[in-house]
């Protein structure tokens, strides 16, 4: 896990922490990503290489696979996404729980990637608003680890409001 | 069974309806009209030369051609262990063919295929709706005159900052 700031050597000496609410709600938040896999294409197989015990992304909290999205935090999107597919991604991702934040998995998540034809969508991002875009065809598990790492800064530094306001 | 003598038989039973023979990787192709599809594929289907598998069947767009479509037939004898290819011309204006569901039931989905694709209507199929493309899509997106990136979406899009 790398070097304890300051923080997290006082919890685990034991003794007894200060600390702003919204910061303490951030680390819990980062370190408990519940996530949805919505995988369509072979970027699956990257996620799944990933998830497995030889990467294993339970090392940094989101060990959590949540097969409805009305209990994930976090939708990941690996692989193409078509016009007729849309609307259900737009459903999944209704129906997540605020907070929530999506990871955009490969080329084809992204931008549509090679596709650029009558059928697939230019990128997820047409549909629902994107946190991180990982790119890659398909991204390594590494590549995925630093998106996960930069979500998990964001998701700490993110003003936390009890009045979420809803995202389009 | 010789190769040569299904040539021979089919040139013999279908002098009119075949205009073509010709070899190409292997396999034969047989040219012929759109009207005789029905009879030489149960002709082929029948004994003794038992094509009894439909591989593939798809189309070729030949746009600006007079015959602009192209349905391209496979077939398979796993007696003979042999494969056919047949191919026909159907015009621009309302192209019809008639359906090969009543031989082969996999053509079922094959011809709706095509029929999204391509816009060809197969006479006698039970079910004829778009198989790949969702209600409402508008035109054949494997037809050479539809437009490249175009799109058809189902929900708004978000606008892009």
């Amino acid at each position: 896990m790398g070097k304890l700031n300051k923080t997290e050597k006082l919890a685990t000496n034991g003794g007894w922490i200060t600390t702003k609410f919204n910061e303490v709600l951030g680390w819990g938040r980062k370190y408990s990503l519940w996530h949805y896999p919505f995988i369509t294409a072979c970027c699956g197989m990257e996620y799944m290489s990933a998830a497995c015990a030889h990467y294993d992304f339970d090392r940094f909290g989101m060990g959590w696979t949540r097969f409805t999205p009305r209990q994930a935090d976090m939708l990941l999107v690996c692989g193409t996404i078509t016009h007729k597919e849309a609307p259900v991604l737009k459903t999944v991702y209704d129906q997540m729980t605020e907070p929530k934040w999506v990871v955009a998995f490969g080329a084809c998540a992204v931008s549509g990637g090679i596709y650029d034809n009558y059928a697939v969508v230019q990128g997820i991002d047409r549909i629902i608003p994107v946190d991180v875009y990982i790119p890659g065809c398909p991204p390594r598990p590494e590549t995925f680890f630093d998106a996960l790492i930069k979500l998990q800064e964001k998701v700490q530094k993110e003003g936390h409001d009890w009045r979420w306001k809803k995202r389009t | 069974m010789e190769k040569k003598n299904i040539i021979e038989a089919l040139r013999k039973k279908f002098p009119e309806q075949i205009m073509d023979i010709s070899s190409q990787f292997g396999d034969e192709i047989i040219t012929f009209e759109s009207s005789a599809l029905l009879d030489i594929a149960n002709f082929l289907n029948d004994k003794p030369y038992e094509y009894t598998m439909l591989l593939d069947l798809t189309c070729v767009d030949y746009k600006g051609e007079d015959q602009r479509f192209e349905m391209v037939y496979h077939f398979l004898s796993l007696s003979l262990n042999d494969r056919i290819r047949l191919k026909t011309r159907l015009p621009e204006k309302s192209p019809k063919i008639d359906s090969l569901t009543s031989i082969w039931k996999n053509a079922n989905w094959l011809e709706r295929e095509v029929y999204d694709m391509f816009g060809i209507h197969f006479n006698g199929h039970p079910y004829l709706i778009r198989i790949f493309m969702y209600e409402g899509f508008e035109g054949h997106p494997l037809r050479k005159d539809y437009p490249l990136r175009k799109q058809q979406p189902r929900i708004r899009l978000r606008k892009l900052e």
